[in-house]
């Protein structure tokens, strides 16, 4: 077997030193009716040309990889990713290190850890971000229950349904075994898209704990964040941004800007693959005054003996493996290797080319729009818009349909998601949709409007 | 690095030539601290003539002004700077790492060649099912893979991380009681137990039962009998423990919980000590959740991800996390209609790029190649165990699994620590072992070496050790001043947490 070292001689010499005869003889003391059953029925194992002919013919059957004009967002998106990302993460010093528990064996891990915490901070203007999530529900769900240790006498979770579907029912997964929560949904505004502010400020009082909005949302639209947060706060609550295009974060205000209390996001945008939804980044950014009931590993700055700077894992008294059931989290292994893509990628967009390719996805999108108006299909919100946005249209599945014999994956439905949203269909463009592409689009959804 | 490439023990000078002085790659900057205003590490395609800019389009008071401090670099910059750091890490595939419970086992490349596939990496999570049968059929098949390997009756690869897979479980366990129209409040948990397994208690909202191993390092089924009471949900069990034994009445304590209606959840964290020799299924787990980073050969990536499948008995099926696969006359699908599920843990589906390689994994071993696995993983701890014995005696009189967990008395005899050793560790191009955990053995170490590891590396690992001890004795601040090859020296943990400095900022 090729990725075990051992032959026969190496094998008869360590159970010779062992006192043993046979390896079997190291399991004996299991007990006989396990062992009995223990076979694994699996074929046999393959060669390294097999297993890449194998697993080549189900990746060939992923049609929908390739091939098509995709229109596909709501929550991941399409970008491009520099080859330098790949190049960094494939290193094996990163890739197959683990937690760095020994800073000094692990300055390269830690430092870039630091750098990732710094940049997140930069885009969302908090003081202090952790050293990653799973990914944007995971963290939003995170972001509720650290709200949550922050504001212990308050029970009501306002979420704008406007925020997204998988990030509203992780919350609600994450909050199901701890009594004394009410989650409120807050409707969005049927014209504008944006969360119903007369709404919120219905809700706002002293039992909310927390209110969290999408920022773009799930319908494309870009929410009025500052205003939210003002209201959130004068009820005394906590104000919760999430945002899924981490790519918008380079252009629009930045939540810290906003007012608001914790940030969390989706880093998926940022120099990570598809992958068919995973693994993302989760990250999580907030003010250094609660900075003890953030979950997840910190990297800080230090000093070695002879007074050099050195990075280490820090504040772990926060966490799983010191303070156990006081923890503030459960989480141990994060998204470290997927931060660090977001950390090069970043470093790569620099502080101009981020800045210019979120205007790129801005202008495509609204290019995109426009060619479909001058098509007669409208937009479903009237609210200002980043790259994705939704499409009044009368049957969306047969549109989808339509697009797809064209081989355009058009966006995504909104009905089965929200059922008042059912003429609805949301379609994001990013700067791996060219101009010519809109007036396709356009021909196929407009043939079945 | 000078270290960085090299295994085994290397001749570490008698006295360094130049101490407190070797700076190989020390002080790399941070990647602010190489700024210069303007420079650009991309290129956009060009914008068409006249088009008006995006901040115009929505609005400029919809925009930021800046974004103050942000990396400013040339490609090949970024690319060196990241290449350095890259040359500060210890790792699997550079050095022995038997980094205990964390199953630091070679990563096959080609796995992660065939997660960057474009059929595969190219795939976003709303395709159409029927544009993505290939991905759904690979899930299917590992689903299937786990259930066998296991002995469990249905699995859900949703979620992300192992942590995650405990909180799965154990909300799983608390719908199935509600359902029955009961509410249990407590979880028992072993003393040697992973911090993971109370934090997630916690979370799931259990109340937390400390049950005591015994004085051999093990549970016994009469400790479960005294302890269990209607108002236990479950017992989460590691199997082998975190000392690396057996658990020889795993069956006796499933049925002491089974009888009062309890569950037991078995943590699989350490599954690679079981690949054919024995199943959770039949040991009476009503739940496992394995970590795919682990024994499935996954890139531990300096931290993730992982991911943290959870395979379960038929009666617990019906509350496995949304989404659920399901095949019908046309294809995969994944449903979201099943009314007793936990729900949703995540954004999208699981960490199916984590997938993709261990099912490559699992094809390239096979059935017969992973109990191969476990064996020579087993032999190769109790062939430490045997050779460190005479100052490194084991904390346990236990036969020892995949690893084992040693003590020693150099604390007594010359003041010397266990994470002294294992800093000095690092001069020999080692990666230390975990150390004080399991929290009942003082001062403890322990040994995870794998099946991937040759002897020849176990036999470097011994001397290592050896002569530490020897240090230790002989030379005692030696081992209180290492490291002294490595990049840094001793780094001032409680000092980072005093003061934290957390990000790096602009100097004004």
């Amino acid at each position: 077997m090729r990725f075990m070292p051992h032959t026969g001689n190496d094998v008869a010499a360590m159970l010779e030193t062992i006192g043993a005869k046979h390896l079997d003889d190291l399991i004996a003391h299991v007990p006989a009716s396990l062992r009995a059953r223990a076979t694994i029925n699996l074929d046999r194992g393959r060669s390294e040309a097999d297993v890449v002919r194998e697993i080549s013919a189900l990746a060939a059957r992923n049609t929908g990889a390739s091939g098509f004009l995709s229109f596909l967002g709501a929550g991941y998106y399409r970008h491009y990713v520099p080859a330098a990302v790949r190049a960094v993460i494939a290193r094996a010093e990163f890739a197959t290190g683990y937690t760095p528990y020994q800073a000094e064996a692990s300055q390269g891990t830690t430092q870039a850890i630091f750098e990732f915490q710094t940049l997140i901070t930069q885009l969302t203007a908090m003081e202090v971000a952790n050293a990653s999530m799973y990914d944007g529900a995971s963290a939003v769900a995170e972001a509720v229950l650290m709200a949550r240790r922050l504001m212990p006498r308050r029970s009501v979770v306002a979420l704008s349904r406007a925020l997204w579907p998988e990030y509203r029912a992780t919350i609600r997964t994450y909050l199901s075994a701890l009594d004394g929560l009410d989650i409120v949904e807050v409707p969005f505004d049927d014209a504008t898209g944006a969360t119903d502010l007369p709404a919120l400020d219905r809700i706002a009082n002293d039992r909310l704990l927390c209110m969290v909005t999408g920022y773009p949302n799930a319908l494309g639209i870009i929410e009025p964040l500052g205003a939210i947060a003002e209201m959130t706060h004068r009820a005394g609550a906590l104000a919760i941004s999430a945002t899924a295009e981490g790519i918008a974060l380079g252009l629009l205000r930045a939540p810290g800007e906003l007012g608001v209390d914790i940030a969390v996001g989706e880093g998926q945008s940022l120099g990570l693959p598809l992958q068919f939804g995973g693994p993302g980044v989760g990250f999580m950014a907030a003010r250094l005054t609660h900075l003890r009931q953030m979950p997840g590993r910190l990297v800080g700055q230090t000093r070695d003996r002879d007074g050099r700077r050195a990075f280490c894992l820090t504040l772990n008294t926060r966490e799983q493996h010191i303070r156990r059931e006081r923890a503030t989290s459960n989480i141990c292994t994060n998204h470290s290797l997927c931060a660090l893509a977001a950390t090069v990628y970043l470093s790569l967009m620099g502080r101009l080319g981020l800045r210019e390719l979120a205007e790129r996805n801005v202008e495509l999108a609204h290019q995109a729009v426009a060619v479909l108006e001058a098509a007669g299909i409208r937009r479903r919100f009237s609210g200002p818009f980043f790259n994705e946005f939704a499409l009044k249209l009368a049957n969306p599945s047969a549109a989808l349909e339509a697009a797809e014999r064209k081989q355009i994956l058009a966006g995504v439905a909104l009905g089965p998601d929200y059922p008042e949203l059912s003429d609805a269909l949301l379609v994001s463009v990013t700067e791996m949709n060219l101009g010519g592409e809109f007036s396709r689009l356009a021909a196929a959804i407009a043939e079945v409007r | 690095m000078a270290s960085a490439g090299r295994i085994g023990p290397v001749a570490v000078p008698e006295t360094p030539s130049t101490p407190n002085r070797i700076e190989p790659v020390a002080g790399v900057p941070l990647i602010f601290e190489l700024s210069s205003e303007g420079r650009r590490a991309t290129d956009l395609s060009p914008r068409a003539a006249g088009e008006r800019r995006g901040a115009e389009i929505i609005g400029v008071e919809l925009c930021r002004d800046d974004l103050p401090g942000f990396p400013e670099l040339s490609e090949p910059q970024v690319l060196r700077h990241f290449l350095r750091l890259s040359q500060l890490n210890f790792a699997q595939a550079l050095q022995f790492y038997p980094l205990g419970s964390c199953t630091m086992k070679y990563n096959p490349v080609v796995n992660d060649e065939l997660a960057a596939l474009a059929g595969l990496a190219g795939l976003h999570p709303a395709t159409p099912a029927h544009l993505a049968q290939g991905a759904l059929e690979m899930i299917a098949r590992m689903e299937a893979a786990l259930a066998e390997i296991t002995g469990m009756d249905a699995v859900s690869l949703h979620p992300a991380a192992g942590a995650q897979g405990e909180l799965t479980g154990l909300l799983m366990v608390r719908a199935y009681h509600r359902k029955r129209g009961e509410v249990r409040h407590k979880v028992i948990i072993p003393d040697t137990s992973h911090g993971t397994n109370p934090a997630s208690c916690t979370l799931a909202g259990f109340e937390v039962i400390v049950a005591k191993s015994n004085r051999r390092g093990y549970l016994e089924a009469a400790e479960v009998r005294r302890l269990v009471s209607d108002d236990v949900a479950a017992m989460m069990v590691t199997n082998p423990n975190t000392l690396g034994i057996f658990e020889p009445e795993i069956q006796d304590i499933a049925a002491a919980l089974h009888d009062r209606g309890a569950m037991l959840y078995l943590d699989g964290a350490n599954m690679n000590a079981l690949f054919g020799v024995a199943k959770p299924g039949h040991m009476g787990a009503d739940i496992v959740q394995l970590n795919l980073h682990k024994s499935f050969s996954t890139p531990h990536g300096g931290g993730g991800p992982g991911a943290g499948p959870v395979a379960v008995k038929k009666h617990l099926e019906p509350f496995l996390p949304l989404p659920r696969l399901k095949h019908s006359g046309a294809g995969y699908e994944f449903d979201a209609e099943r009314p007793d599920s936990i729900g949703r843990m995540r954004s999208f589906h699981n960490n199916f790029g984590m997938i993709v390689r261990a099912y490559a994994y699992i094809l390239a071993l096979g059935g017969d190649g992973l109990g191969m696995a476990s064996r020579l993983a087993i032999l190769g701890a109790n062939y430490l165990r045997k050779r460190l014995q005479p100052h490194f005696p084991s904390a346990t009189g236990e036969p020892s699994m995949h690893e084992c967990v040693l003590s020693h008395d150099l604390e007594k005899r010359a003041g010397v620590s266990t994470l002294e050793i294992a800093k000095r560790l690092l001069d020999f191009g080692i990666h230390p072992p975990t150390i004080y955990f399991p929290l009942v053995v003082p001062g403890a170490l322990m040994i995870e070496p794998t099946e991937t590891e040759s002897k020849e590396i176990l036999d470097s690992f011994v001397d290592a050790m050896e002569r530490i001890y020897d240090e230790a004795l002989n030379d005692p601040e030696r081992v209180k001043s290492a490291p002294q090859t490595l990049p840094v020296s001793r780094v001032d943990e409680a000092g980072a947490a005093r003061r934290p400095i957390l990000r790096w900022e602009k100097k004004a």
